[in-house]
């Protein structure tokens, strides 16, 4: 669950390197389809029609049918707007209080900073998906604990580059200059410390949803997050797996669009930097 | 040394408290009267259930203050009395023996074939940075690390049962039901490992001492194995410490997958099941599992590299 690799955010490179152009590409791609697929398809992904059972590709379902004769297009589409859209929310519950804390941390020091320090350190003590798991026994398959668990996971990591990058920013001397120059501390906060954490962040951010996306199609895929009728991928891989003899890409489908998702925010989130 | 020692007791406490909390809500937020649900667990159903539920409620204090009981509750958990599972009734720690041996080959298995997969090619694309290996690496490692376990996994089962019929998809006996479980983590591992030891034997290769082993006139191999190898493998080592928490993670994953039968698969089906004591006794083994193969790694790191030692 925690793929980011340290050295990559200590010196986020900001150019626009070849990998960041085709991670942002594929991006746009599986997004757009994300986004304006489920629009633009008319098909039901709930619709069942057993006469249409796995039906091949490329015959009156443009991607197929699944086992249930439910059009793999649209179920396809809204999956990926589901994991895309969870994934925008878990990183943003994440980074948003992740941040704030870091800058308050690194802003007030004292009991502050060990309060939030000590929290940090209990939910790191255990592996993010352990807590997430122990979270959704109190209630298999719902989005409320997946959720909650994710991000409680994920904010550790946004509060400490903040909160560290800040402290290392605040103790310069050209700070210092500003403040005995009367400059006040909100205008300290834009000008000095937000321009040189925001691409940090926006590394981070795009992990963060690496790492939504793998977990939520894990977990639904061993059977304890989303439940069968929504339409996850990662469920629908497992759904689709019996059939894999008499459909084979079928089941490739949905694995295809997860390792797109994923690989397109990895490569946007370090460049050619791995 | 002992300053990082404390740190992960104190680690080890911190997951004993974080399981045993949560546990401890769960067993209380869960619908019906959990003296009960301890009974029917024990007992099974029978008509004296309302009896034997009381006795329950006494022996283990149910009738008392809530933070009374909290306190009881992590005190048998520290004595690792982990009490009785819900749903098949015998002793928790009974059968959390079986399952963790399970538990430990797979992850000992998986780290040693990603330490045969990814150091070497790491070694071979730092060697030569920028070279036809080197970019092989480094797509393949991009490529790796995008594809979540679990997908990993049903390819290999897909390609390596299914197609070629070479291994079994499931079980547990021989090593030949663990090669595949071990190998969808090995993959994961090595695609990160692998880019780590490019990076720390592209750094050593420029280093000045590297190239003065070379000009007093050492064989090629002396050079690599002795002043390139161990300073390279200090990265690699405490990089390891990070991708404790994707190999605890990822055995959870692939035991379910391929039904194998550790903790992982337990901790699963524990959570499907609600069966709570369950939940806390294997959540509570793979934390701990989680701070061994830390303090390991840092142990690790220190032999290695000296320097840590004296400024620790």
């Amino acid at each position: 669950m925690s793929t980011t690799d340290e050295l990559s955010i200590s010196r986020p490179d900001r150019r626009l390197t070849r990998g960041r152009m085709f991670g942002a590409g594929i991006l746009s791609l599986v997004g757009g389809f994300a986004y304006i697929g489920p629009v633009l398809i008319p098909a039901d992904p709930a619709a069942q029609d057993f006469s249409a059972s796995l039906a091949p590709i490329g015959g009156d379902y443009l991607l197929g049918a699944d086992h249930y004769g439910r059009s793999l297009l649209a179920r396809l589409a809204h999956g990926a707007r589901l994991s895309f859209g969870l994934a925008l929310l878990t990183m943003l519950s994440a980074a948003i209080p992740g941040v704030l804390f870091g800058l308050v941390a690194a802003w007030k020091g004292g009991w502050t900073e060990r309060f939030l320090e000590l929290t940090a350190t209990i939910v790191l003590a255990l592996p993010g998906l352990m807590l997430v798991l122990l979270l959704l026994a109190f209630a298999p398959g719902n989005y409320g604990p997946l959720f909650l668990g994710l991000s409680l996971t994920l904010w550790v990591e946004f509060y400490r580059v903040t909160k560290a990058t800040t402290k290392t920013i605040l103790a310069q001397p050209h700070i210092e200059a500003a403040r005995m120059l009367g400059f006040g501390s909100r205008y300290i906060l834009v000008n000095y410390v937000l321009p040189v954490i925001a691409p940090m962040i926006a590394t981070l951010s795009a992990f963060a949803m690496a790492t939504a996306i793998i977990a939520v199609s894990t977990l639904s895929a061993i059977s304890v997050g989303l439940q069968p009728p929504t339409p996850e991928l990662g469920s629908m891989i497992v759904e689709l797996l019996p059939y894999y003899a008499e459909a084979p890409v079928h089941v490739l489908l949905p694995a295809l669009l997860i390792f797109l998702l994923v690989l397109g925010l990895q490569l946007l989130a370090q460049g050619d930097h791995p | 040394m002992r300053n990082f020692l404390l740190a992960r007791l104190l680690q080890a406490g911190l997951v004993a408290i974080v399981v045993g909390a949560l546990c401890f809500v769960l067993m209380r937020v869960l619908p019906g009267d959990a003296a009960m649900r301890i009974a029917a667990g024990r007992y099974g159903p029978d008509a004296r259930i309302a009896e034997a539920a009381e006795k329950v409620r006494l022996e283990l204090g149910l009738d008392r203050p809530l933070a009374a009981q909290f306190l009881e509750w992590l005190g048998s958990l520290l004595r690792l009395d982990l009490g009785h599972s819900l749903v098949t009734g015998s002793p928790v720690v009974h059968e959390l023996k079986v399952q963790l041996g399970a538990s430990v080959w797979l992850a000992a298995s998986a780290l040693a074939l990603s330490l045969l997969i990814g150091p070497v090619i790491g070694l071979f694309s730092g060697l030569k940075a920028g070279g036809a290996i080197d970019r092989l690496g480094l797509a393949g490692a991009a490529i790796f690390r995008a594809i979540p376990p679990f997908v990993l996994g049903l390819m290999l089962m897909l390609v390596f049962s299914k197609q070629l019929g070479w291994l079994p998809p499931a079980g547990f006996g021989s090593p030949r039901e663990m090669l595949l479980p071990a190998l969808t983590l090995a993959l994961g591992l090595a695609a990160m490992s692998s880019r780590v030891m490019r990076n720390s034997v592209a750094a050593v290769a420029k280093a000045p001492y590297f190239a003065f082993a070379r000009y007093k006139g050492l064989p090629e191999s002396v050079v690599v194995l002795r002043h390139g190898l161990r300073n390279a493998a200090i990265p690699v080592v405490s990089y390891t410490g990070l991708q404790a928490v994707y190999l605890v993670e990822g055995v959870v994953v692939v035991e379910s997958l391929f039904a194998y039968p550790g903790i992982g698969h337990a901790l699963v089906h524990a959570v499907v099941e609600r069966d709570i004591p369950m939940v806390q006794g294997t959540a509570l083994l793979m934390g701990l599992m989680f701070v061994v193969i830390a303090t390991i790694v840092d142990l690790l790191t220190q032999w290695l590299d000296p320097r840590v030692r004296r400024t620790a």
